[in-house]
């Protein structure tokens, strides 16, 4: 079950735990489901409470992203810990603009 | 490279099992006392081999996924992981950043991650007979006591 809060148009989904090839299949028709329910201008994924990621995540991230642009809106980032914006930054996300 | 500590893990190719491999792998490294940064790096570029076993090895099959992982003498550890699944047709072409044959939700980061994150990435694979991943990690800060 995901934790999310909707206001002023901003869908925000608060991400927790390890997210791998296995957890990433589960959170990608959830997230998605509640966009296209929703359809708001700027989906958040708040990392705070996100333990682990491997490239899984960066996979969610970009379709994600082009979800967002699909919609017409925008996807955001928030709170990526240490050792995830490492791997963010491998993938090049940060060119992409949708970091905060 | 004088091997001072062992361990080995056999794991059918489910997705909830790499969680699994990427603790028993930390479990194990405990008594070199690495970073978090060392632990977090290492957890990562195994959970990226175990997935492509996963994903890819044995995509339309299952089948076993062995891992092994020493620690040398001087520090370095040498993480094996190994599947008996389809293989790699040009291994060149599949450590290029971004190729992927796993669908537009899979970012093909997989390789790049493990050679970033590790000191050296082995890869070697036939089709059929499987591929074989050994990632390569000196710590900085650990010191195998010899018992």
């Amino acid at each position: 079950m995901l934790n999310t809060s909707y206001q002023d148009n901003v869908l925000t989904v608060f991400l927790s735990g390890e997210i791998d090839q296995h957890t990433s299949k589960n959170l990608r028709p959830e997230i998605d489901s509640q966009t296209e329910a929703l359809r708001p201008h700027t989906l958040c994924l708040d990392f705070s409470n996100v333990k682990f990621m491997d490239s899984s995540g960066i996979g969610l991230i970009m379709g994600r992203f082009r979800q967002m642009s699909l919609l017409g809106g925008s996807l955001k980032i928030t709170n990526l810990p240490m050792n995830i914006k490492r791997v963010v930054q491998l993938a090049g996300i940060q060119t992409l603009g949708v970091i905060k | 490279m004088n091997i001072v500590n062992s361990m080995e893990l056999k794991i059918p190719s489910k997705s909830i099992n790499e969680s699994f491999a990427r603790s028993v792998i930390s479990a194990f490294l405990l008594q070199l006392d690495p970073t978090i940064s060392e632990l977090s790096d290492i957890k990562t570029a195994v959970s990226e081999a175990v997935t492509n076993c996963i994903v890819h090895g044995y995509r339309d099959t299952g089948g076993m996924i062995y891992i092994k992982g020493e620690i040398a003498e001087d520090n370095t550890i040498i993480i094996k992981i190994r599947d008996k699944g389809k293989g790699i047709p040009d291994i060149k072409k599949a450590m290029e950043p971004l190729f992927t044959t796993g669908g537009e939700e899979r970012a093909g980061l997989g390789f790049a991650v493990m050679e970033s994150f590790m000191d050296k990435v082995k890869v070697s694979s036939k089709e059929d007979k499987g591929t074989t991943v050994t990632l390569y990690k000196k710590l900085i800060r650990a010191k195998y006591e010899k018992p």
